[in-house]
């Protein structure tokens, strides 16, 4: 296959021909539109190029230096506020694309050979000058493109703790934005040796100056309450990463000969890796962190900075107002239309909009009963049943290991999500997807309630590819004085694991209810590639 | 900014009469170093930039002009001064620099020496966004002879009462033996909301705070709190469980004009922030509570939270008794790695140093001298054959031949003549011991 990055135009031509007339004959028509093709990508080329010095400044790409050359964009051109000269590549690659599709078999291998050598190239350019944070990048992918781009997408980094090398590509990253590294403790399980594992009782702030003055105090703050569990649940962390990110932006002030739209940006760089330090950044955190930092960098250069800063205040508050709250309200209405009087309902652990649209189905006076599952060590089954029954909803509660007992009973499973994955797969709290397995053999349908933020365009099919490890230290019960795993880092044969999600294959789940409607598990990545296009 | 350092160094040393009617308390050798230099290296340690230094005049005019008492930490002091003799508590201190406080503020005492992780209180001021969060230890009990004292000391000094929760960190009752009359009296708001308190007595209060501004705008306001210790710190743990406090009404602004008016309701509206929306928000999708058994939601509502950190293990004096002093002064050369001989002294070769001693800059320390676990202040001569064990001396003494000194401590400028023997005495400064006196 040719390797070039630059097509020669007359000679390929010529090796086209020649190797055309070995094979199929080719009408004059055919020479001439693959002629057309061979300019049209040329221009596109040229113009891609003017476009990159400009568009380089607006991507944003959060972790990795971008390279200072200009390299073609690797988003699409719809999604930026790009200069009116874009749309017209797009309409140019169109019917590149297009037709090869009619024209014979091998004419569409050969242009597609040379893209894919263009795409090769750019990739090992793009790999050899970026500095990739191992699992910071993992949720901060570009938009994905529409099919008509011939460019690739980055996919997200996974947590990659065995790998040396990638260790300390992070550690590098962490001392140049002055941020402590926090050090991995206790036995890794071997199947999960790649995942980090802290300890709650070595938080970062150790490290840290006491009036921290690298990190802003109400990141401190929040990076506290995330490693602490005070702020738990992916709701309750992006709006308290959103309230962290306002208090952050009122304090701000753009440094002479700097511009709020890129400075802004690059303050909240070294807060973003401290806060996945503490502890691993959600899929919702991830959706709300790139929405940010798109508002910021469309601000205009000209705008003052006071109103900058109320547009970007407002810009948060509408986004928690849409995304969490009115969600919130849309789910529960749609969500209500499901629930029957006489159900018994299955909620399983803490899910903050599960417990919302129970409330609100009480309250519209339904009757049902709640049965409310829970699983050590979190235990966060109590925190949900002391909510409803507050509200006079009447709960029964058992744990995990009492299950298959009680599902003869249920009529109707509600899960909360804290991801939903491009390929239809439900990220959430460990134990959901025996959860739906069993709920499945039983005939009982489940339904997951999230909200479209959470949509995430990962791809995984297990739970151990991506995860995340909490304190292994939590899984000790200490019962009549007594703790037997005291001492369990002693045991050379021992091993605790204490896993915070898992995935639920889309087979589980019957329906999944949004903000945009109730939908299929598989209709995911449908609602990903609409919101994507309109972003 | 987000913690602003405050250093009370204006006590006088009330219960060390002996030793502080010459030196003022701050400036006291602990380990040939004054005492004030324990607290500015723990805050200089932790990251501290800069520090307001409440003291006195000649305290201040001590530390511009004196060599010997040169302080050297990096950081920037703020010096204010108060007047010697207005009786001004530390909460009055406070009232004082009002103005310069801009943020939520870390107050230390000058005679605290500790090698505790601080970030342990500031972690739980900041994870719970306590308005109090303050440092305790275990006391530990005090093995030397005090000198100048016969008998044994009372024991029946006034205990203070100290009650946390469950996991030991919320703070629920505070109250000192002095204030209660016949029996220690816990309301029944706090037994609903914590069923299960652990009351401690031997605890030593570090005298280390963390409060947040709006306590500092409260005592601006309310001119009759005058001790932090005494007065601020009990009434923020009783108010965590007054009424007021739990309301969970935020928006009500006819209610806040109405309290307003009323002083000591100030405090509440103080501490409502901006964006309370937001954080209520969090915390109603969050699923988490610091306790479980009941109905109500995470802190039971309520916003005024006071967390204690008690320290097991390191070292934790508060130098305020001569028992402390002394004590302090055995251990707190652990604190720092100088050399335990300062290179500048002279000592001559035939004489015996014990591993625990200290000696001090240009002292002199003559032939068949014998320093066994004492402190030997800066610019001292000792003179041959003498004994010294287990005593504290401080600067310019001077102990002429054949001295026996055991377990004492002898004042700044004090002149011991040859062959006394002194156990276990407080000689003052600038005294004068006779020759063979005992």
């Amino acid at each position: 296959m040719a390797d070039c990055g630059e097509p020669d135009g007359p000679d390929n031509k010529d090796n086209i021909t020649r190797s055309k007339n070995e094979g199929k004959e080719l009408t004059k028509e055919e020479k001439q539109r693959l002629r057309k093709q061979k300019k049209q990508q040329k221009k596109q080329k040229e113009r891609k190029d003017e476009k990159g010095p400009s568009e380089t400044e607006k991507e944003k790409t959060p972790v990795s230096l971008l390279p200072p050359r200009p390299v073609a964009t690797q988003k699409a051109p719809s999604a930026l506020p790009a200069p009116a000269s874009a749309p017209i590549p797009v309409p140019a690659s169109a019917p590149f694309h297009s037709s090869p599709t009619p024209s014979p078999a091998d004419k569409p291998a050969k242009s597609k050979a040379e893209l894919k050598a263009e795409r090769r190239a750019r990739q090992e350019t793009d790999r050899a000058s970026k500095q990739p944070g191992s699992s910071s990048s993992s949720i901060k992918t570009k938009a994905p493109l529409s099919e008509l781009n011939p460019v690739v997408k980055r996919l997200p980094e996974h947590v990659q703790v065995d790998d040396p090398a990638v260790v300390k590509r992070l550690a590098k990253k962490l001392e140049r934005q002055q941020i402590p590294l926090r050090s991995d403790y206790g036995y890794k399980v071997s199947l999960f040796s790649h995942l980090h594992q802290y300890s709650r009782k070595a938080p970062l702030t150790q490290q840290l100056s006491i009036p921290s003055t690298v990190i802003h105090p109400s990141i401190v703050r929040l990076g506290l309450q995330y490693s602490q569990g005070i702020v738990a649940g992916s709701n309750a962390r992006s709006v308290a990463l959103l309230h962290a990110f306002k208090q952050v932006i009122r304090d701000y002030t753009t440094p002479p000969n700097e511009e709020l739209s890129r400075d802004l940006v690059n303050k909240l760089k070294p807060y973003i890796s401290f806060l996945n330090q503490c502890r691993p950044l959600s899929a919702s955190m991830g959706n709300a962190i790139k929405y940010i930092k798109k508002e910021i960098s469309n601000i205009p250069s000209q705008c003052k900075e006071e109103e900058a800063k109320t547009k970007l205040l407002q810009c948060i508050d509408r986004y928690i107002e849409e995304k969490i709250v009115l969600a919130a309200k849309a789910i529960s209405k749609y969500a209500i239309e499901k629930i029957s009087d006489g159900d018994i309902i299955l909620v399983y652990g803490c899910s903050s909009l599960v417990n919302h649209i129970l409330c609100e189905a009480f309250e519209k006076s339904r009757k049902f009963r709640v049965i409310v599952v829970d699983s050590r060590p979190r235990l966060e089954g109590r925190e949900a049943l002391r909510r409803l029954v507050q509200r006079g909803i009447s709960c029964t509660y058992v744990l995990i290991s009492a299950l298959s007992y009680i599902l003869p009973e249920v009529s109707k499973v509600f899960l909360g999500a804290h991801a939903l994955l491009a390929n239809g797969y439900v990220m959430s709290r460990v134990g959901t997807s025996q959860i739906a397995l069993v709920a499945r053999t039983f005939n009982v349908p489940v339904l997951v309630c999230c909200e479209t933020y959470k949509f995430c365009e990962r791809v995984q099919t297990d739970s151990f590819v991506s995860n995340e490890l909490d304190d292994p230290d939590d899984l000790m019960v200490t019962r009549k004085g007594k703790t037997q795993l005291e001492n369990w880092q002693d045991v050379s044969s021992l091993g605790l694991l204490n896993l915070v999600y898992d995935v639920t294959p889309p087979d589980f789940v019957d329906l999944v209810i949004t903000d945009l409607g109730m939908i299929p598990c598989t209709s995911v990545p449908v609602v990903l590639r609409v919101k994507n296009l309109d972003q | 900014m987000e913690l602003q350092a405050v250093l009370m160094a204006a006590g006088g040393g009330s219960r060390m009469m002996d030793l502080t009617y010459n030196t003022p308390k701050p400036l006291l050798p602990v380990g040939n170093k004054p005492l004030i230099w324990y607290p500015l290296n723990l805050l200089e340690r932790v990251g501290f930039e800069e520090v307001i230094v409440i003291t006195t005049k000649e305290v201040q005019k001590m530390i511009s002009t004196d060599p010997k008492t040169k302080l050297d930490v990096k950081m920037k002091l703020d010096i204010v001064c108060i007047q010697e003799d207005a009786d001004m508590g530390t909460a009055d201190a406070l009232r004082h620099i009002q103005q310069k406080i801009k943020t939520d503020i870390l107050v230390v005492s000058c005679d605290l020496i500790t090698d505790a992780a601080l970030h342990e209180v500031v972690d739980l001021f900041r994870a719970h966004n306590a308005t109090l969060s303050m440092l305790m230890s275990k006391a530990h009990e005090f093995t030397e002879t005090v000198p100048g004292q016969k008998g044994k000391k009372k024991t029946g000094e006034q205990r203070d009462f100290v009650g946390v929760d469950g996991t030991g960190k919320r703070l629920l009752f505070m109250a000192n033996e002095a204030d209660l009359d016949e029996g220690l009296v816990i309301r029944k708001s706090i037994m609903r909301k914590h069923p299960r308190m652990h009351i401690k007595t031997g605890l030593v209060d570090a005298h280390l705070y963390c409060l947040k501004k709006s306590v500092v705008d409260f005592l601006a306001d309310n001119k009759s709190v005058s001790s932090i210790r005494g007065e601020l710190v009990p009434y923020l743990v009783r108010k965590q469980f007054s009424k007021s406090m739990t309301s969970p009404n935020v928006n009500d602004e006819a209610d806040q004009n109405l309290k307003k008016k009323d002083g000591n309701a100030n405090l509440e509206i103080q501490i409502l922030s901006r964006d309370e929306v937001l954080l209520q928000l969090t915390r109603e999708r969050s699923c988490w509570n610091d306790h479980r058994g009941d109905m109500s939601e995470a802190y039971h509502g309520g916003r005024l939270r006071c967390y204690v950190h008690i320290m097991d293990e390191g070292m934790c004096y508060r130098v305020n008794t001569l028992a402390a002093y002394i004590e302090a002064n055995r251990l707190a050369p652990k604190l720092f790695d100088e050399p335990a001989v300062h290179p500048s002294a002279a000592i001559s070769v035939r004489c015996l140093i014990g591993a625990d001693s200290i000696i001090g800059a240009s002292c002199q320390i003559s032939d068949k001298a014998s320093i066994k676990r004492s402190m030997i202040g800066a610019s001292t001569t000792v003179r041959e054959k003498v004994k010294v064990t287990n005593s504290i001396i401080m600067h310019g003494v001077t102990i002429e031949e054949g001295c026996n000194i055991q377990g004492s401590v002898i004042c700044s400028n004090a002149v011991i003549g040859r062959g006394a023997d002194i156990k276990y005495c407080l000689v003052g400064s600038a005294q004068r011991i006779e020759p063979e006196g005992q």
